[in-house]
């Protein structure tokens, strides 16, 4: 078993670029979910849109690079509305199910034969970070002793720490005020809410946006990171790895998709790397009988999957949660 | 609380006939002709109501009688099939529950709707109307809201002291007792500064301790100019702290008047007999029936002897 490489791996893949994507997706579901309690099954609409709307902006139409943030995040909101209008009258399962059709949907939509011309079909946009590309302070590979990086993935990894920063402390400053209560409200009872004089309707709409336009940062995270984005980066497994990284570290809670994001992605890769090793070579450590190499990536989902279930059972607040909250919520 | 003058029960309700609906020398609150079914059921059918401004009148009813469904019906969180009501000379008809509460008519709900993982004082802090950093363009910016959320602090403070809570202010109100989450629900609904507090059933479910110190706050809420609209079950304390008692029976109001005669109305004890005839009861209920039907024999047998 080679330690080193695998040290090394799984410490860059927490605070890669993907970890990055899905702790911007996670902090918005973390206002949906864990202060408003909305149940928002497609933040990856909401990164679709994002990404598609800089990538198509950008490649298809020309726009310069930050008139089509803004396109992108003009798009989130208008499906936020489009979403929130129907259902946040209704229960929160309504939510749920409804956005998770639109996500389906829209992944559908844009990778269409009809909108080819647009967005490209199934091979979706490329070659739209070129802003971003140019701006690179790095110009050699970033060496940070045990990790490093190539100059643009340092780059993208820089700027996406910095977007979640900025994102921690816009989520801290707004649950720590008056409005972030009112959610709070919302999320333990909406009509003891409504009876003390709130427009519940108006606040879950704000909500459902604003964790949107998070998950749209996440979109253009992706996108940038990748130079490209393809209708199969948006399937309904984004929305649920990115409920994974929320619980894992904690709902509720302004770090939570931070710690969950690193550890997830870490462990991922521990786990990855260790059953890829431990089956490969003449003489594996662990017989063929048992799995091959072609079965080791996916046990670690399996590892994971366990993993997760554990701690729901015996830690459900996550690891960042409050006992004394969970405590209440267990009677 | 706006200082208004205190109304002395026995001259607001001089001379007011004692038959439903009659109509009041001041009424905050006017129904007229609201209907609410669910299938072929009529929760409610009532024709006239009028609630006497600065007083507290008791709604009482069996079980299943309607009450819950007429205030869910009042204060917006249910649609009637028809009917018109005004409050304070307002019509609140098609208005949704959260401007029904702004207009200064605010209820608390039978099953106690404490937000548990929020602490007493933040659940406090929720009832205060008019927050500038309850607005989103404010609330990231604490300077804009500073001095404001001091002041209702304060005004939390003084409540909880009242209600006895204070000690609590920073636990989660989950934790707290049946009884405390009553009188939580109660200092929260009275932190929105209303005109018209509509408590259904505050004190069901609170020990017998708590419940004096519950009585004694209801009882003086008109002192600070609010009027009371309440249901409750036990009769006991409809005698002792209302000034006006309204009977709803199927949906329908049949009965009015001052506690004492109400209660020895021969409608009402029959409605409570026999308002379970046709449907099975179960053991608690039929306990129930049985103690408010006794309770209301005692206050006749009580009348019959002065
Ligand atoms: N949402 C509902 N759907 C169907 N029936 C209901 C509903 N709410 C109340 N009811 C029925 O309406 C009647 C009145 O109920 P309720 O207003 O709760 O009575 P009370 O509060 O006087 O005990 C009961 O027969 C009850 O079963
Ligand atoms: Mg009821």
């Amino acid at each position: 078993m080679d330690w080193g490489p695998l040290f090394t791996n799984s410490l860059e893949a927490a605070i890669g670029p993907v970890a990055i994507t899905y702790c911007l997706a996670a902090i918005g579901l973390n206002i949906h979910f864990g202060y408003t309690g909305l149940l928002n099954f497609g933040q990856a609409a909401f990164m679709a849109i994002g990404g598609y709307g800089l990538g198509a902006a950008v490649v298809t139409f020309g726009v310069p690079f930050v008139l089509a943030l803004l396109i992108g995040f003009g798009g989130t909101a208008v499906l936020a509305v489009l979403l929130g209008l129907p259902t946040l009258r209704l229960r929160t399962d309504y939510l749920a199910i409804t956005t998770l059709a639109a996500a389906e949907i829209i992944r559908q939509v844009l990778g269409s034969l009809t909108l080819e011309p647009w967005l490209g079909g199934k091979d979706g946009r490329q070659g739209f970070a070129a802003t971003v590309r140019d701006l690179n302070p790095f110009s050699g590979p970033v060496d940070l002793g045990i990790v490093g990086f190539r100059p643009f993935d340092a780059w993208v990894i820089l700027i996406g720490w910095l977007a979640i920063a900025l994102s921690c402390l816009v989520v801290w400053l707004l649950m720590r005020s008056p409005w972030g209560r009112v959610l709070k409200g919302i999320r333990e009872d909406e009509d003891a809410v409504r009876a003390l004089g709130k427009n519940v309707y108006g606040y879950k709409m704000q909500a459902l946006m604003l964790g949107g336009l998070f998950g749209c940062v996440a979109g253009f995270m992706m996108g940038v990171s990748r130079s490209s984005v393809v209708p199969d980066n948006f399937q309904t497994d984004l929305t649920f790895f990115a409920f994974c990284v929320l619980l894992l570290g904690g709902a509720a809670r302004v770090f939570g998709p931070v710690v969950g994001a690193i550890l997830l992605w870490g462990m991922l890769n521990v786990l990855g790397n260790f059953f890829g090793q431990a089956t490969s070579g003449p003489n594996p450590i662990i017989p063929t009988w048992i799995m091959d190499s072609n079965q080791s990536s996916l046990v670690r989902f399996i590892v994971l999957g366990i993993a997760l279930m554990l701690l729901m059972i015996y830690r459900p607040q996550g690891i960042f949660g409050d006992k004394r909250e969970l405590a209440i919520h267990a009677r | 609380m706006p200082a208004e003058t205190t109304i002395d029960p026995a001259t607001a309700f001089a001379g007011i006939p004692r038959s439903p609906g009659s109509a009041k020398s001041d009424p905050i609150l006017v129904a007229e002709h609201i209907n609410r079914h669910f299938g072929g059921l009529t929760a409610v059918d009532v024709e006239h109501l009028q609630v006497q401004r600065g007083v507290i009148t008791a709604l009482i009813g069996p079980n299943g009688a309607g009450k819950t469904t007429f205030f869910n019906v009042l204060t917006g969180f249910d649609r009637p099939d028809s009917g018109e009501w005004r409050f304070d000379g307002q019509s609140l008809k098609g208005m949704p529950a959260y401007r029904v509460a702004r207009s200064g008519m605010v209820r608390t709900f039978q099953l106690t709707k404490a937000l548990a993982k929020l602490t007493v004082l933040e659940n406090m802090r929720l009832g205060a109307t008019q927050q500038r950093g309850e607005r989103l363009v404010n609330a990231m910016f604490r300077p804009r809201w500073r001095q404001q959320e001091k002041e209702i602090t304060e005004r939390a403070y003084g409540l909880l002291e009242r209600f006895q809570l204070a000690g609590m202010a920073n636990e989660f109100a989950g934790s707290l007792s049946g009884g405390q989450r009553k009188l939580l629900e109660m200092a929260r609904a009275l932190m929105v500064q209303p005109k018209l507090v509509m408590l259904d059933e505050p004190m069901a479910g609170v020990n017998p301790a708590l419940k004096q110190s519950l009585l004694g706050h209801v009882r003086s809420l008109p002192d600070d100019g609010m009027t009371v609209l309440f249901v409750e079950h036990d009769m006991d304390v409809v005698r002792d702290i209302s000034d006006w008692v309204v009977v709803m029976a199927e949906g329908r109001i049949i009965s009015e008047g001052p506690p004492t005669s109400v209660m020895g109305d021969q409608r009402v004890i029959d409605a409570y007999l026999g308002a379970h005839h046709d449907a099975p009861l179960t053991v608690e209920e039929e306990e129930q029936v049985l103690r408010e039907a006794e309770q209301i024999e005692a206050v006749r047998a009580e009348e019959t002897r002065e």
